[in-house]
């Protein structure tokens, strides 16, 4: 699979939860290999919904897909179980980080080898990866996972997910809770895996401020439908966009966005995409 | 008070306390399931009976007693994998109170079969330990009792060090630990529960020759689960380690309850009393010895 190949396809999804609440309208996207798309919306929005139907996860939170198709890399996700998904190197780092609290750091990455179905050798030498990565995991590899700090938990939940050596990594929100320091360093390791050995990389962010510095392209979630998508250059630059679908006050014109000036025309961005 | 025999006390509290490992033995095989799969297997109990009801036919039959011993193991892992595939397998998902009936269904239909397939008289079982106490620093101490904890620590050591040391072993604490995150990260669930539902029909082999030898091996054996849930009240529902702790405490206080309280009662508090210490406890830890803390996401 060459660079710039479409990786990932999702097309028209529908989802609802208890077969009662819909979450998803119709959500579409595409990856294309090698590039790192931001998946930005407010709370509620959709994006964890989305990210767990990519892994096919969304039955063991009680959720269903009801329209709408997955595909990676030619697999039909829905019909895929996720530890297949695993082994075809598609991962998905959860909202929340979902460490095993109870185990140390090195067992933690340990399990991600185990997901993939790794020899012993190849588990030896990820984890040294990992550590040349995350440097300061391997400080704490004896420590109770729990018992780290944020930053750490989620350093060691994207180790983990490492392990089963993906070709598209999914991130739910990797800087929620974390202090911006420790966003920036996560942030930029991810975009030198992604620079050095051409990691696609799907993350979902209510941060759109980070997640634009980092990602090539964006799509933008607004109550279950994506309502724009694009350059993450462009998308940078366009406060009125962020304003009205993000849900952000832009530095220079504190408290003043109305919603008129919002409404002008961000849908014009589009076109512009 | 001044003759008060302590040779007696200790000779009380020794005997509770090698009871209480026999409790752990049941109550082990409960934690397994509840660790992995949030199920409270109320089949256990039927388990343990089917267990020693095979194994004394069996060797009834003629079989000698390894051969048997081996034949019995094959059936409990087979049967408690089966369990997993066709009962719990399909209901995934389902709410705690769902999978519990199902267990609750489940134990005696195991009971039925078992008794369909042995018959329903009372058998003997004799694992060739006679039960005639001998002296320690002058106490007396049954020779079966301490065979049965001897049992039981090497079964503890065994799962322990499976736990520890080995893949499966791993992929074991990570489900228990987070059962979702452990999904995402691409662990096979099935092949887990399989293997930890093959455990509990092995436990439930060595909890059902022990008891079995001491009870005689009849329908009331499956009764045993009803020893079994204080200590896990006690110890929490999710820890080994609680189920041997909760175990001696409750086979002590239990034995030391009936000794010395026991007669303002007219006796037989033992059967009561393991459930008040457990009551009581709940009010005050409700999470049992070690189970785990509810623990807010930071
Ligand atoms: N497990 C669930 N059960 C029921 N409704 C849910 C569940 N998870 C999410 N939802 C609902 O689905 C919608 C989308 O949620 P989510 O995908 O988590 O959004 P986001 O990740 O963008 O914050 C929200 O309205 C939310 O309340
Ligand atoms: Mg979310």
């Amino acid at each position: 699979m060459s660079q710039g190949e479409i990786q990932l396809v999702v097309d028209r999804l529908e989802a609802v939860y208890n077969h009662a609440i819909v979450a998803l309208h119709g959500v579409s996207l595409t990856i294309r290999r090698g590039e790192i798309l931001a998946l930005l919306g407010a709370n509620g929005a959709g994006k964890s919904t989305t990210l767990k139907s990519i892994s096919n996860l969304l039955q063991a939170e009680r959720g269903q897909i009801t329209r709408g198709s997955i595909h990676f890399e030619g697999i039909d996700v829905l019909r895929t179980r996720p530890s297949d998904l695993v082994r075809h190197g598609l991962v998905q780092v959860l909202e929340g980080r979902h460490c095993f609290r109870a185990l140390n750091v090195e067992e933690n990455l340990v399990t991600g080898g185990l997901g993939r179905g790794s020899s012993r050798v190849e588990i030896v030498q990820d984890l040294e990866r990992v550590y040349s990565i995350f440097p300061g995991l391997k400080a704490k590899r004896r420590e109770t996972s729990g018992l780290t700090s944020g930053g750490e938990q989620q350093m060691t939940a994207i180790g983990r997910a490492l392990m089963s050596r993906p070709r598209l990594l999914v991130l739910d929100e990797p800087s929620m809770g974390l202090a911006p320091l420790i966003i920036r360093d996560i942030f930029r390791k991810l975009k030198s895996l992604n620079e050095s050995e051409g990691l696609s990389i799907l993350l979902a962010e209510q941060n759109s401020t980070v997640a634009l510095q980092y990602a090539d392209r964006a799509t933008v979630l607004e109550n279950g439908v994506a309502v724009l998508e694009g350059a993450a250059e462009v998308l940078r630059n366009r406060d009125d966009v962020r304003a009205f679908y993000l849900g952000e006050r832009t530095v220079s014109d504190e408290g003043s966005v109305s919603a008129d000036r919002a409404v002008d025309n961000p849908r014009a961005f589009e076109t512009i995409a | 008070m001044l003759d008060f025999d302590y040779s007696f006390l200790a000779e009380v509290l020794v005997g509770g306390l090698l009871s209480g490992v026999m409790y752990s033995l049941v109550a082990i095989g409960f934690v397994l399931i509840y660790k992995t799969s949030g199920v409270l297997n109320f089949a256990q109990g039927a388990m343990l009976l089917f267990a020693a009801l095979t194994f004394v036919s069996l060797v009834e039959r003629g079989a000698p007693f390894a051969l048997a011993l081996l034949i019995t193991f094959a059936i409990m892992v087979a049967l408690g994998m089966a369990i997993e595939r066709v009962v719990l397998r399909p209901l995934v998902n389902k709410p705690p109170i769902t999978l519990f009936m199902a267990t609750l269904g489940l134990s005696y239909v195991i009971e039925g079969a078992a008794q369909l397939a042995w018959g329903t008289q009372v058998h003997g079982l004799d694992l060739g330990i006679d039960d005639t106490p001998f002296e320690v620093a002058g106490i007396l101490i049954s020779k079966f009792d301490l065979f049965a904890a001897a049992v039981a620590a090497t079964m503890v050591a065994f799962l322990t060090a499976f736990f520890r040391y080995t893949r499966i072993g791993l992929a074991f604490r990570a489900v228990a630990d987070d059962q979702f995150a452990a999904f995402a990260v691409g662990l096979k669930l099935p092949r887990i529960w399989a293997t930890v539902w093959a455990a509990a029909g092995a436990v439930a082999l060595v909890a059902g020759l022990l008891w079995g030898a001491r009870l005689g091996v009849q329908f009331s054996l499956s009764l045993v689960v009803l020893k079994a849930l204080p200590v896990l009240v006690l110890g929490g529902f999710d820890s080994i380690l609680g189920a041997i702790v909760a175990g001696l405490l409750i086979g002590a206080t239990e034995k030391l309850a009936e000794v010395y309280i026991g007669p303002f009662f007219g006796g037989g508090i033992e059967s009561w009393f393991a459930y008040l210490v457990a009551l009581a406890f709940l009010l005050v830890r409700p999470a049992g010895l070690f189970g785990q803390k509810i623990v807010e996401r930071a």
